[in-house]
């Protein structure tokens, strides 16, 4: 029986729709093209607040919520930050909706003193606006700004050292946590990488913690990231998380969404456009008409209030790993799409967003997050491309930069990115000197700016896909230096990347064009 | 209004050269500096912090003010006063062409006050016109400065004593500002050369990074002006901090960061 989520172009086939950072593009790919498509999404609860209730009461691995608690205890409730899910979803939040029901139960058990911690380790800190819409204005009206506030992995007043765990990662936390009598952790899980020990002992952790982790040598040990089980990164982290569940009393609240990422006038994207009906042509058009006149100012305004109708799948809770393993599973029930055999050369369309410009510019150094650090992750075994092959990308790759999230990226990319781009040199000569000044830190802790570290991180988030990559051509650049920095060639349309490809590719190649908007990950068999 | 009795005129003395003796041109060899304490030439590097509008939120002006409004009698202070006032016009046209043109006519209002009143009032000038005005953030980023083994050094036009004074207060570890020219132990309305303000500060801190080792390229340089858009240009790394409008727009051209002080730490 034929996968439904893979089609194989044929000369009637229709242009094939993705996205070129804020536009949107069609493109003729050769007639033999794979092309594979994220699943539908899969149903939501009918009852989320039910759920989330049943969740706490029946937790995975340790007693209930109610359990643990009793008056006079000191509680700290730590959150997932704004990087998740993309884009921002509608409200409720589901983090408002399980905030609401923890904290009556709170009350209801005598539990006054508690604080709730956006948990954001080096990731910027979210504005008054976002967390209001986040957690909603119940809480945000109770406990902001004293008792609801952002991590500050900066402040060494608010962090308290644990120890070493048996391989030598140093553990140092929020101090307000390891204070307090009970952590409880709510969870969003978007992609199998969230959640589980990353969210305590990431989240809330200081660059002591972070750079055990998040260098080169570990982001290449073992297999994608997006599969908690075979990532090196993951081992790191999940011996930190263990170490600190000896210490310290967790309890686990994460939920899932569907892929449901756009309605409406964009619902279209997550189909193939062979089966758009006339209604979704005409919409289509209509995109493609209005993308094409408004300036790029304006296109950013549009997709930035944009929010998802994404829809929950699943609230579990519990102890870390016991209740992490439903959320994976969960998760792996959404986006795997079962794929036979690599591809040679990898076609993926670059949207506007990733977890790191919410409200911001997709700048060039994310640019590579997304080419060569999430869309190579998103699979679980083997990679979809080929080792050595070509992967095209589609975005205009423009030389800018936020001002307020991302000043650090703007050094990073034109003055260190310049000098090497070895991620293993950058890690030894430059990471060090460059994430200390005093001025980047202080947009960190005071500002919305993400922490001078970073940029060296997000670089690294691609070492394995640079690595197992061969080549990387964009379509679509507006500039030749920028692609040029990043070790990417440019192509002047997607036939001329096609032949480039074809140069370093076997004869007769596998051609998949791979759509991750909305979010998929392929299973190669 | 304060006043203030003048005693120790002796130390006045010591503090000002007459007129004559104060012709050095090398920043690092004139009066109108000095390191807090002695230090080893230890340091990675610099980080070289304007003060007014930067790390306080008076500038020249208030300082001005202060001392007209405090003159040794009211009588006095009023003149003093509407004298400056009726400056303000060319004073305003100053600020606007050319800000070391600006210093030299504010500074022109101290002429012919008397050293000991200077030196009396200076305890009572800083609390007024900078500790009291101190961005709640700037102890914080100067601190963080110290705390990556930066040399940090004051350099402004503000008078010599008031940041000898801030800098004991912040912790830093040099400064560089004007200094008013005295003449028979009063003031004559001049600036000891070299004036510190807009290009000469890139000059200053180009001779005094050769003069510590430092390699300026690695460098850190905080402003809230255009004016000193030269300091911060001889420097690797700067920063706007507070900017004005025309600064704030050069940073985003050039992608400086911009950080604001007045936030609390």
């Amino acid at each position: 029986m034929s996968n439904p989520n893979i089609v194989y172009l044929d000369k009637n086939s229709a242009p094939r729709v993705m996205f070129s950072g804020d536009s949107i593009i069609e493109v003729d790919l050769p007639v033999g093209t794979r092309c594979i498509y994220p699943k539908p999404p899969v149903d939501g609860l009918k009852d989320v607040d039910a759920a989330i209730r049943y969740a706490v009461n029946h937790p995975f691995g340790c007693e209930p919520l109610y359990a643990k608690l009793r008056p006079g205890m000191k509680v700290v409730i730590a959150v997932d930050d704004i990087s998740l899910p993309l884009p921002p979803m509608r409200r409720p939040d589901i983090r408002a909706r399980v905030l609401n029901i923890v904290l009556d139960m709170l009350d209801e058990h005598g539990v006054e003193d508690i604080e709730i911690i956006i948990a954001v380790a080096y990731h910027r800190h979210m504005k008054e606006q976002e967390i209001k819409r986040m957690v909603g204005d119940r809480v945000f009206n109770r406990f902001w700004p004293d008792r609801l506030y952002n991590h500050d992995a900066e402040d060494p007043e608010q962090l308290a050292y644990l120890g070493k765990t048996d391989a030598g990662e140093e553990v140092e936390l929020s101090k307000a946590a390891v204070e307090s009598d009970l952590i409880i952790y709510v969870n969003l899980n978007l992609v199998p990488m969230d959640g589980g020990h990353k969210s305590v002992g990431v989240g809330l952790c200081s660059g002591r913690t972070l750079a055990a982790h998040h260098n080169p040598q570990t982001m290449m040990e073992g297999g994608s990231y997006m599969t908690p089980e075979d990532s090196g990164m993951h081992r790191s982290v999940d011996r930190i998380g263990r170490f600190i569940n000896k210490r310290l009393n967790i309890f686990h609240i994460e939920s899932t969404v569907n892929n449901r990422m756009f309605d409406g006038n964009l619902e279209f994207l997550a189909k193939n456009p062979d089966d758009y009906s006339s209604f979704e042509k005409f919409k289509l058009r209509s995109t493609l008409f209005a993308l094409d006149r408004l300036p790029q100012a304006a296109r950013q305004e549009i997709f930035d209030r944009y929010r998802a109708p994404y829809a929950v799948t699943g609230v579990f809770a519990g102890e870390t790993e016991e209740c992490h393993k439903h959320t994976v599973a969960k998760c792996y029930e959404q986006y795997l799409v079962d794929v036979k055999g690599q591809a040679d050369i990898q076609i993926t369309g670059i949207p506007y967003i990733s977890p790191y410009n919410v409200g911001a510019f997709l700048n060039p150094v994310l640019v590579q997050v997304l080419a060569q650090g999430y869309f190579h992750n998103l699979h679980r075994g083997r990679p979809l491309l080929k080792e050595g092959g070509t992967i095209i990308i589609t975005h205009p790759c423009s030389d800018r930069f936020d001002h307020e999230q991302h000043a650090p990226y703007t050094e990073f990319f034109h003055k260190i990115l310049t000098e090497t781009s070895d991620d293993f040199e950058l890690h030894k000569r430059y990471e060090r000197k460059f994430s200390r000044n005093p001025a980047y830190i202080r947009m960190y802790r005071h500002g919305h700016s993400f922490h001078p570290n970073h940029p060296f991180y997000m670089w690294y988030w691609g070492t394995a896909g640079r690595k197992h990559q061969g080549r990387c051509i964009v379509v679509g650049a507006d500039n030749e230096y920028v692609p040029r920095i990043l070790g990417y060639e440019t192509a002047p349309s997607m036939t001329e990347a096609i032949r480039m490809a074809k140069e370093t590719a076997p004869e007769d190649p596998q051609i998949t064009c791979a759509n991750y908007t909305p979010i998929m990950m392929t299973q190669v068999s | 209004m304060v006043t203030k009795k003048c005693r120790d005129t002796r130390n006045a003395l010591d503090t000002y050269p007459s007129k004559g003796r104060n012709t050095a041109s090398n920043a690092l060899s004139a009066t109108n500096c000095g390191p807090r304490a002695p230090r080893s030439n230890t340091h990675v590097t610099a980080s070289y912090f304007d003060v007014d509008g930067t790390l306080v939120r008076t500038n020249l002006m208030h300082t001005a003010i202060y001392y007209m409004a405090n003159q040794i009698n009211p009588l006095r202070s009023a003149k003093s006063l509407a004298r400056l006032a009726l400056r303000a016009p060319q004073l305003i046209w100053s600020e606007l062409r050319d800000r070391r043109t600006f210093n030299e006519q504010l500074f022109e209002c101290f002429a012919g006050m008397s050293e000991d009143r200077l030196v009396c009032l200076a305890d009572d000038t800083y609390n007024f016109a900078m500790k009291e005005a101190l961005f709640t953030g700037a102890r914080d980023l100067i601190s963080r400065c110290k705390a990556e083994g930066h040399e940090v050094v004051l350099i402004s036009g503000a008078l010599d004593f008031l940041l000898e004074r801030l800098a004991a207060d912040l912790g830093a570890d040099h400064w560089v500002g004007n200094r008013l020219e005295i003449n028979d132990e009063h003031c004559t309305g001049k600036l000891v050369r070299p004036v510190v303000a807009g290009p000469t500060k890139a000059r200053l801190i180009v001779e005094h990074a050769r003069t510590k080792g430092h390699d300026l390229a690695e460098c850190f340089g905080y402003s809230d002006s255009y004016s000193d858009v030269p300091m911060l240009s001889v420097v690797g790394r700067p920063a706007a901090v507070n900017p004005d409008a025309a600064l704030l727009r050069l940073a985003h051209a050039y992608q400086w960061p911009v950080i604001r002080l007045d936030k609390a730490a």
